[in-house]
């Protein structure tokens, strides 16, 4: 086999086989190095698989050379790609731009571990993302999650550690639901294979065991998306982490539950539970439109910048829920784009507060008075981080906004009222990104605040690769443009 | 006569749950946590699951009741009284419970031969495994080979929590209050030292041939990992943490870890260097029966050396924290 | 329904007692090492439910005995999967109990109201 057929395995182990190695590097800056170098490389693959798929193919990878069902089958498909852009994207920028921060806020000695539990929660983000095997999902999930408590319990304030408590509590409920309702779809159709099951589940007729399983895994993956009600771990989890892994986990780590969420439902249920459909959005979307109204709400009234860009995640993952409850191909577009995008648009944020934090120790909003007159480059990114958030036009947060309210208007004077509701809640974000620029800007430093000065180098280099990626996918979406709509397409050609 | 036996062993196992919920006495709740794995694991054993109950027992009975002790020896033994507001948590149970046994009436009844879950993939392992591998523990087979993508991100979980948890409590030499005074272990106690000695050897031995013999009868690289880390316990527990990491010093146990995990790996990466698929044995040797026998094997053995390195290592960094 | 039926749905009634327990312990109590026990439950019900679609009648356990072509096996995968899942719990408590275990360092308390108060 040639190595380029090897590609769909190698994104997996390169990452989850460096993890091992990486613990014995104790000398100082070797575990960096070696972790940094083994995400770059998980980057340049999912490059590599990115610029297949987007021409509509998708790839298949046996494991242990059996075939599926019998063995595990990893598949990328558009969707995948796009995924596993965003996981090694942020996971690579964020640990390579992150050493100085992560320097600051994590004891030299304990840095091997933590660039391990890095890899492995990157490893398993992916495994999750690449698997065809419902039961094999579970496994990489609970190798990403387990991964992510370790980042999380490592922020410097004593609260990281209840709040990584609470997640591991939420975590571990949300993957046993969703390890019950695999075990029901496995006891009525005997197969674990993702389109093995789609198969088969259409020769079953006992329906209260299929409809309990679609509720359990529909419920686990909710919580582990944080989907409102279910996201109260999160705001404190992304508050008290350490600063470089809230800019990965808040890129990706929801997401990729989102994204399992989604393909559990568009791919095994939707073309073979009757009225699942209509279930599923009528189950979705209030909860999705509670969920970015209350969201917005509290983050314009919160005062911790991280927890307010944390609600503001909440929020921003009901847009994309509102575009698949519509359950057309130019909605779920829309929130396969939404995905990308926020992405970018927290990416950027979360590595401007990251440089932030270097130099004030306190991250109120309040504190930040007038900080751009001492670090402009830090802010000035803020600044298109934000605009990007709320979908200025020339940021990519406006292409999937305008996509989004495109396909709601298709749907009458429903539509029209989830338009009035996704205009308010992007002026709700217009009003707690300018209470923060307008700190940062025109309100006058503190005393304490006088002699700080800008944020290191390589963050500094790193925020701004990613906020001009803001603006580039804007101008520029046609990549992720084209992944999105093959993966909206291959979502919605599962018949009804 | 069996399944009575079974209906009986289920109704020990409710009320023994509802004795943990309701015990006040942490120490009391994990003890019979630990009767509740023991429970589970006969039950498991009735069910056909020999494997899983091997696994059951070592694990749950044995090594999480162990971790569980050292964390109350640093914690609390007793849980606060108080009241409880009850309603949301009641509602949400009892809707979950609902949704469940409104999904249990449809489902096929125990033990049918005729239902979905025994017929598609099933059948395959167990006509296949004795053509493909040559060894007759099917758990074995699918474990290691067909689903050996599986196990390895399972190694890597122990992996992820070894590491969580030397991280978390960031362990560093020194002698904990898990040991008795100074770290001398149980020498003023006669009976449990000399029968503890003498069990040692047995149990060592034991996970030995667990690990080696999993091809042939229950048992494999998990079982025999975690048998013979509890064995290294009661070892360390009577004779004294200094000479139980005399036995196996800290470092050792990181490589016997970091061994396992990255032979495991090895052996698929050498897969795919000799022109196979990720962990397809079958081109570790001329014939492919051989070279699978010789893979899971060797990974059998990686899981081992994983389970156990990281679950001494748990419990040393455990035992190594000084109450505050 | 006959009493064999009832009997045949015992197993799976006790996994949802059995869940119900655990679930009830993990959202209900304050102490942190309950919530984890009953987390622990919680999870054994599941392995429970997996068990127990493994079983078929006049079976036994998957280890194949060429002398006896016409034995009947249990069915392998649902154990290979809870031997997975058993070592992902343990995991999960260990790594569980080493927060508990820092928490008490930090705060003097494992009561989950007493924490929340604490800050």
């Amino acid at each position: 086999m040639t190595f380029n057929e090897h590609l769909p395995a190698l994104q997996v182990i390169v990452p989850l086989l460096s993890a091992p190695i990486v613990i014995l590097l104790t000398p100082r800056g070797l575990a960096w190095a070696a972790a940094a170098a083994s995400t770059l490389f998980s980057l340049f693959i999912a490059i590599a698989l990115a610029m297949t798929t987007v021409t509509g193919t998708a790839l298949t990878y046996d494991l242990g050379g059996w075939e599926a069902p019998y063995g595990i089958t990893l598949s990328i498909d558009a969707f995948s790609s796009l995924l596993l852009l965003i996981v090694t994207g942020a996971g690579a920028v964020a640990i390579i731009a992150g050493k100085a921060s992560i320097d600051v806020q994590i004891e030299t000695h304990r840095q091997p571990l933590f660039y391990s539990a890095w890899l492995l929660a990157l490893a398993g983000l992916i495994g999750m993302v690449i698997s065809a095997d419902a039961f094999n999902i579970f496994v990489f999930m609970e190798i990403s999650s387990l991964a992510s408590y370790i980042l999380i319990a490592g922020g410097p304030d004593r609260r990281a550690l209840p709040a990584t408590f609470k997640y591991l509590i939420t975590g571990t409920i949300g993957a046993t639901f969703y390890l019950i309702g695999v075990g029901l779809i496995y006891m009525l159709t005997g197969t674990l294979n993702l389109a093995d099951m789609e198969a088969r589940i259409s020769e079953v007729t006992s329906l209260n065991p299929l409809l309990a399983a679609a509720g359990f895994i529909t419920i686990g993956l909710a919580l582990k998306a944080a989907v409102f009600p279910l996201h109260v771990w999160l705001p404190n989890a992304y508050t008290h982490a350490p600063h470089m892994v809230t800019a990965f986990l808040a890129a990706c780590g929801t997401k990729v539950a989102i994204y399992v969420l989604l393909r559990f439902n568009f791919f095994v249920f939707q073309a073979n539970l009757p009225e699942h459909a209509v279930q599923f959005a009528f189950f979705l979307m209030p909860l999705a439109l509670l969920g970015t109204v209350i969201a917005s709400a509290v983050a314009m009234f919160e005062g911790h910048l991280k927890r307010l860009l944390a609600f503001s995640s909440v929020a921003q993952m009901g847009y994309v829920l509102i575009g698949a409850s519509l359950l057309n191909a130019s909605g779920l577009m829309a929130s396969v784009i939404h995905l990308f995008n926020h992405a970018m648009a927290k990416a950027a944020l979360f590595l401007a507060v990251a440089s932030l934090a270097i130099r004030f120790r306190d991250l109120r909003v309040d504190e930040l008075a007038g900080a751009a007159r001492t670090m402009p480059w830090t802010c000035a990114a803020f600044v298109v981080g934000g605009l990007s958030l709320v979908g200025i036009p020339g940021t990519a947060g406006f292409i999937s906004k305008w996509l989004l309210i495109l396909s709601v208007m298709d749907h009458g004077h429903f539509g029209i009222l989830l338009v009035a509701i996704i205009v308010l809640t992007s002026l709700m974000a217009v009003y707690y990104v300018w209470r923060v620029v307008e700190k940062l800007y025109f309100a006058a430093p503190r005393l304490s605040n006088v002699r700080v000065n800008e944020a290191p180098l390589t963050l500094l280099v790193a925020t701004w690769i990613v906020a001009l990626g803001n603006v580039a996918f804007g101008l520029y979406p046609e990549l992720p443009l084209t992944l999105a709509s093959h993966a909206a397409e291959t979502l919605m050609e599962h018949p009804r | 006569m069996i399944s009575l036996f079974g209906i009986f062993l289920l109704t020990l196992l409710v009320i023994v749950a509802i004795a943990i919920v309701h015990t006040r006495n942490l120490f009391a709740a994990v003890m019979l946590t630990s009767i509740f794995s023991l429970l589970m694991a006969a039950n498991f054993f009735i069910l056909d699951a020999a494997d899983v109950a091997l696994t059951e027992a070592a694990v749950g009975a044995g090594v999480t009741m162990v971790i569980f002790l050292s964390a109350l020896a640093l914690t609390a033994e007793r849980e606060k009284r108080r009241t409880y507001t009850r309603s949301a948590g009641l509602i949400v149970v009892g809707v979950t419970a609902i949704t469940l046994i409104y999904a249990t009436f449809d489902k096929p009844p125990l033990g049918d031969p005729d239902a979905p879950v025994h017929q598609h993939v099933a059948p395959y392992y167990i006509e296949k495994t004795p053509e493909f591998m040559g060894f007759p523990n099917v758990v074995t087979a699918v474990l290691a080979s067909f689903r050996g993508y599986d196990t390895l991100g399972e190694v890597f979980v122990v992996f992820t929590a070894c590491i969580g948890v030397l991280f978390i409590l960031d362990a560093r030499r020194g002698v904990g209050s898990m040991y008795g005074r100074r770290g001398r272990g149980l020498h003023h106690h006669h009976i449990p030292q000399n029968v503890g000695r003498l069990l040692v050897p047995l149990i060592v031995l034991f996970g030995l041939y667990v690990q080696f013999h999993g091809e042939y009868s229950a048992g494999g690289g998990f079982q025999a990992g975690a048998i013979i880390a509890t064995g290294i316990i009661l070892y360390g527990l009577i004779e004294g943490e200094n000479a139980a990491l005399a036995a196996i010093p800290r470092p050792a146990l990181l490589f016997l870890m970091v061994g396992g995990a990255s032979l495991y790996g090895l052996v698929g990466v050498v897969c795919m260097l000799l022109g196979g698929h990720f962990l397809d044995y079958s081109v570790l040797a001329e014939n492919p029966v051989t070279g699978r026998q010789i893979g899971v094997i060797a990974i059998e053995l990686g899981v081992g050396m994983t389970v156990c390195g990281a679950l001494l290592s748990i419990f040393h960094a455990f035992a190594a924290r000084k109450h505050s | 329904m006959t009493l064999i039926e009832i009997l045949g749905h015992f197993n799976y009634w006790v996994f949802a007692i059995l869940l119900m327990v655990g679930f009830y312990a993990v959202i209900v109590k304050h102490n942190l090492i309950k919530k984890l026990i009953g987390l622990s439950i919680f999870q054994s019900a599941v392995f429970l439910m997996y068990i127990t679609m493994d079983k078929v009648e006049g079976g036994t356990a998957p280890i194949i005995q060429p002398d006896l072509p016409d034995q009947i096996y249990s069915n392998p995968l649902p154990q290979v999967l809870i031997l997975t899942a058993i070592v992902v719990g343990v995991s999960t408590l260990a790594l569980g109990l080493s927060l508990i275990v820092r928490i008490n360092e930090r705060y003097g308390t494992i009561e989950e109201d007493e924490i929340l108060e604490a800050d």
